[in-house]
């Protein structure tokens, strides 16, 4: 066999080492930046979507919900930032089923690539963008006089929070968007189940004014924990009347969801794809 | 020395009873620097073989080797030498044509600087040149093949996989791929064309392999395939379809064999017994009876003629209820 003779122009052929995993990720990561800032979708939902929210909550519902003690809009914030960070799930799903979708999975599979670089790079991209996303409310909540009250160590580690939540929610998003295979379906399975889970949670409302049942649901809740999390790192004002496990270890509540998320989801995700790209 | 060697490769989808083998025992070889036509209709095996053969599915029985590499056990090395061209353009529609490329080089494992170059070369034999810098999305059905095909070539690959290249392209885009298959050949390249189109694996196949049902029905090149069904047939068309059995009479009157007739076309065909006399003597005859032609000619079997002969049915036709059956499980073979 010639087999020396076709040995192409290209790198290590045979053991994918992981410094070829890290590259072959951030071009993945690249190519998914690149495209998704071409398509409106991704812009409204980056740019437009974040202003969008803190405006609406701050001085149209804020005049209406009363929050008794807290200056609202120094409560709301962190509520507005875990529900976008939960909303990571949406690029995520759409991402993957549209590549599934297109069969540019096939070509990615039949290149001498690293194989996990496919959702690493996701990972990478989506995480990009909700940071940027997560920046440009930090900005719009500081304009509508929302601030940090702990310092820069809190800070960056309520920053870090909000990021491992993303982290944990777009397993989650890998998994809806592997399995429906739509992108369209991917787009709204993604979201729809999510808004009665923020809303039932103190990121907009404290849970002490919903019925005895909701409140235990939403004081357990994780999207709870991470607000309250958010609130406590940021320093930002709150109120917790709730006895509650997670309401009085608010940061231990919302690490532990997140780890459990990503360890349910994860391997979860991964499965999906090799299933769904060796059909 | 073969690019390509299959020996009973099978693969199986679906389990119990509704299970369909959409490959069943297939082996094949192909020479270095010839080219493979791979021809069958819809959920015929075609696709699934390619997928198999380059390293997207494992088969559940027998072992194949690509570039000398094996499918299952060297996966990567088989990657590193082969390019795959799908029925369905995958590209990213968001990116531009050059970025598209360049992705594709850099994970081929090309330099940056080598990935660029290599597109630029690329985006100029594919007359891409000019849209290379809007996104694909905007690329009409033919640019968009050229550049999935573009994408397939960024490390000149010992061994090319073409699955169905050409299915839904215009005549004129179809022509175009065709050229640069030739090129790629010349150039030195092994190349494996599934096709469902007779006359593109005439035009393009060093060896043909007729592929039905999951199972290898005949192969060889376009001549023995042809010699397979006999010899020359006289074809008419008449230019009135009320001729039709007027026609078919006569031509039947000096054969041995079947006339055909499709009244879509209007066009007759039945084995010539005795070559171009026999050619003469139905001219006359039409003519004596009146009857108006607007073609008539002695040629020789066709692919379709082949297709027939071996599987009861053309080509593109629609397969039967099995093997809908099988397209269905199967994805988009």
């Amino acid at each position: 066999m010639a087999t020396t003779e076709h040995a192409p122009q290209v790198g290590s052929v045979q053991a994918v080492g992981i410094r070829q995993v890290l590259s072959d990720t951030m071009i993945i990561a690249w190519r998914n930046i690149r495209g998704s800032l071409r398509v409106p979708d991704t812009q409204i939902y980056m740019f437009i979507q974040p202003i969008m929210f803190v405006l609406l909550f701050a001085y149209v519902f804020g005049g209406a919900i009363p929050v008794e003690g807290v200056n609202y809009r120094e409560f709301l914030m962190a509520g507005i930032f875990v529900q976008t960070m939960a909303f990571a799930v949406a690029p995520a799903s759409v991402g993957l089923s549209d590549d599934m979708h297109k069969g540019l999975i096939d070509r990615f599979r039949s290149l001498p690539m690293a194989r996990s670089s496919v959702i690493a790079g996701r990972v990478v991209s989506d995480l990009c963008s909700q940071l940027v996303v997560l920046v440009i409310m930090m900005i719009c909540g500081v304009i509508v006089g929302w601030g940090v009250h702990n310092g820069v160590g809190p800070f960056l580690a309520g920053v870090g929070l909000m990021l491992l939540f993303a982290f944990a929610m777009l397993w989650v998003g890998a998994v809806i968007g592997l399995s429906v295979g739509n992108p369209q379906v991917a787009a709204s399975a993604g979201l729809i189940w999510l808004f009665p889970v923020v809303f039932l949670s103190n990121a907009f409302v404290p849970p002490e004014t919903m019925p005895a049942l909701v409140q235990t649901i939403a004081e357990w809740n994780p999207i709870s924990s991470m607000v309250a999390g958010a609130r406590e790192l940021f320093g930002n004002e709150s109120i917790i009347v709730s006895d509650a496990w997670p309401m009085q270890n608010p940061v231990a509540a919302a690490l532990i969801w997140c780890l459990l998320i990503t360890v349910v989801f994860a391997p979860l995700a991964v499965r999906k794809y090799k299933a769904a790209a060796s059909k | 020395m073969n690019a390509i060697s299959a020996e009973g490769l099978m693969k199986t989808f679906g389990s119990g009873e509704k299970a369909v083998r959409a490959v069943d025992d297939v082996g094949l070889t192909v020479a270095e620097g010839t080219v493979l036509g791979l021809l069958g209709p819809n959920g015929a095996g075609k696709t699934t073989t390619v997928r198999m053969l380059t390293t997207l599915l494992a088969p559940d029985g027998g072992r194949a080797t690509v570039a000398g590499h094996d499918v299952v056990t060297q996966p990567q090395a088989v990657r590193a030498s082969i390019g795959l061209s799908g029925q369905f353009a995958a590209i990213d529609e968001n990116l531009t044509g050059r970025e598209n490329l360049w992705m594709f080089g850099r994970l081929y494992q090309l330099s940056s600087k080598q990935a660029r170059r290599r597109s630029d070369e690329l985006l100029e034999q594919f007359s891409l040149a000019e849209a290379a810098d809007r996104p694909a999305k905007t690329y009409s059905g033919g640019m968009r093949r050229r550049l999935d095909l573009a994408g397939s070539l960024l490390i000149h690959p010992k061994v090319l996989f073409l699955d169905e290249p050409t299915t839904g392209l215009d005549p004129a885009s179809r022509m175009e791929l065709w050229d640069v298959i030739r090129e790629r050949v010349s150039g030195g390249a092994t190349i494996m064309l599934t096709t469902q189109y007779l006359e593109e694996a005439d035009a393009l196949a060093d060896r043909i392999v007729v592929i039905d049902h999951g199972r290898i029905i005949a192969e060889g090149t376009a001549d023995e395939l042809k010699a397979k069904v006999g010899g020359e047939r006289i074809e008419v068309v008449v230019h009135d379809p009320a001729a039709l059995s007027t026609a078919t009479e006569i031509l039947q009157r000096g054969s041995a064999g079947e006339c055909s007739v499709d009244e879509h076309t209007r066009r007759l065909t039945v084995p010539a017994a005795t070559g171009s006399k026999g050619l003469v003597q139905v001219i006359r005859d039409l003519d004596a009876a009146e009857v108006e032609i607007d073609d008539i000619g002695l040629r020789r079997p066709t692919l379709d003629d082949v297709f027939l002969h071996l599987t009861g049915r053309f080509a593109e036709e629609e397969p039967a209820a099995e093997a809908v059956a099988q397209g269905v499980s199967s994805g988009n073979d």
